[in-house]
């Protein structure tokens, strides 16, 4: 049974270690339904490493992740999120349309589904391109068009607006917002600080922890700044002190 | 595993290689023109009536190999791995569909390859041309199955490369084509009874020379299904849906 009462993502003790590096050491944290959530922080502050643990792809040392209700990975949540990595993750050797037919085939979503993702990522004049001659911009839509199959309740985006011009991630922002009224949950990583403000809540991360859980007006209150980037300068700071 | 994701996996990996053209004919033609070679090296003697049925086992084997494992590596690299396992697509439907799509490629290059040894260089076969055919084929599948297997364990292109005089060199050097086998060192003689390829250059030579009934090419066919149903399920087993 769906569970709507759960929290999108509940975190207790996640501890990472990559090789003999500890990534993440006992991270709790509580992601609500809906909204879009920004994770941000510099490159190396375990953004990624987060992402994958709630998606159910990363080895986890100690703690629990549950999404949605379910444990994170489990059979029952492969319909339920979507995840784009960094990475292009669509075949260069097929078409765009070839690509998201295949990928729609395999969640079982109807075949309609392939032109509505196409039409919001706004990739129609790109559909019967091949892969490997788009753009990084067209090509990280159409990654992100692959995600949008099925409609997932839970759609975690790691830095989806890397490269893309102004326009474009103005244009993606608003569809991040459409998606987020239509009751999709979003997690979107950032290292651009000028994208906080589009988001409902941010979270500030460093060195495998999270500095700041908090609406990006309630976090510029509480640190006296009137930007993310100096909010995120005096969360350090004071770190640094305490 | 269902069927639909299975097929779906085998149709996506045949239109990829549909956009290219070119691995498509050096796929089908290599290896005929590879036994051709050698038809005529040893053209006026005896030679190629002797290894002719090996080769026929040989260069469908290795280059499927390369092929498969080279093309599931891609995907590991590429993310797509990666996105397939964060879907409800099972490991095994994964695997079967590369084994479909490859496997049907595989038919059509050994079919290619044993008619043309037959028609053109003039390998004289002596028993059932369809148990030919049908060895040739299992050959050229367990190279795609070995292949996806062997992928498992690569982590880049230099070292998928590396699998191949690895896994497929030793079977070469002791399927029986530089030496008998029952010449070899004993040692050596009972190594290769455990590797896949001394069946099928031995079901070869049985087809070719009609020196065995039907039964015994049929239970060498069995090994070799035997072995790529293996390397099917522990392909499937090292697939990790979590990694590091």
């Amino acid at each position: 049974m769906v569970n709507y009462s759960s929290p999108a993502v509940h975190i207790s003790g996640l501890r990472v270690r990559r090789g003999s590096n500890v990534v993440i050491d006992g991270l709790d944290l509580e992601l609500p339904r809906g909204g879009v959530t920004g994770l941000l922080g510099p490159s190396g502050s375990g953004k990624t490493t987060l992402m994958r643990a709630i998606v159910g792809v990363q080895i986890i040392d100690a703690g629990t992740v549950r999404v949605l209700g379910e444990e994170a990975g489990s059979a029952g949540l492969r319909h339920r999120v979507g995840y784009v990595t960094q990475l292009s993750s669509v075949y260069d050797d097929l078409t765009v349309r070839q690509n998201l037919r295949y990928f729609a085939r395999v969640l079982g979503a109807p075949a309609a589904d392939v032109e509505r993702v196409i039409d919001e990522t706004d990739l129609a004049g790109q559909a019967d391109a091949l892969a490997g001659s788009l753009s990084g911009g067209q090509l990280s839509r159409a990654s992100l068009a692959a995600a949008l199959l099925g409609s997932p309740e839970l759609l975690v985006l790691d830095e989806p607006t890397v490269g893309l011009d102004p326009v474009l991630r103005v244009d993606l922002w608003g569809l991040f917002r459409r998606l987020s009224e239509a009751g999709v949950t979003l997690l979107v990583s950032s290292h651009v600080m000028d994208e906080a403000t589009r988001c409902d809540r941010l979270l500030l991360m460093r060195d495998g922890a999270v500095l700041a859980d908090d609406s990006p007006t309630g976090l510029m209150a509480a640190t006296g700044t009137t930007d993310a980037e100096s909010a995120f300068l005096a969360l350090i700071r004071h770190g640094a002190r305490s | 595993m269902t069927p639909r994701r299975t097929l779906a996996t085998a149709g996506r990996v045949l239109t990829q290689i549909r956009h290219d053209p070119r691995t498509v004919v050096l796929l089908l033609v290599v290896p005929s023109l590879l036994i051709g070679l050698v038809a005529w090296l040893f053209d006026d003697t005896p030679v190629f009536q002797q290894i002719g049925p090996a080769m026929l086992a040989l260069f469908p084997f290795i280059i499927m190999f390369l092929v498969t494992s080279i093309a599931t590596l891609r995907e590991r690299r590429s993310g797509t791995l990666e996105r397939l396992l964060s879907l409800p697509l099972s490991k095994l439907d994964f695997i079967l569909g590369y084994a479909l799509a490859f496997g049907l490629l595989a038919v059509l290059q050994a079919t290619i390859a044993a008619t043309f040894a037959v028609a053109v260089c003039g390998l004289e076969i002596e028993g059932s041309l369809g148990l030919l055919l049908a060895v040739a084929v299992s050959d050229a599948v367990l190279g795609t199955t070995l292949g996806l297997l062997a992928s498992a364990f690569a982590r880049t292109e230099f070292q998928v490369v590396q699998f191949m005089p690895a896994i497929v060199f030793p079977q070469v050097l002791l399927g029986g084509v530089l030496i008998r086998r029952d010449e070899m060192p004993p040692v050596l003689e009972a190594i290769s009874d455990w590797l896949p390829l001394s069946h099928a250059i031995d079901a070869l030579n049985a087809v070719a020379t009609g020196s065995e009934d039907d039964g015994y090419v049929v239970g060498q066919l069995l090994i070799l299904a035997a072995f790529a149903v293996g390397a099917i399920v522990l392909g499937s087993i090292t697939l990790r849906r979590r990694t590091q």
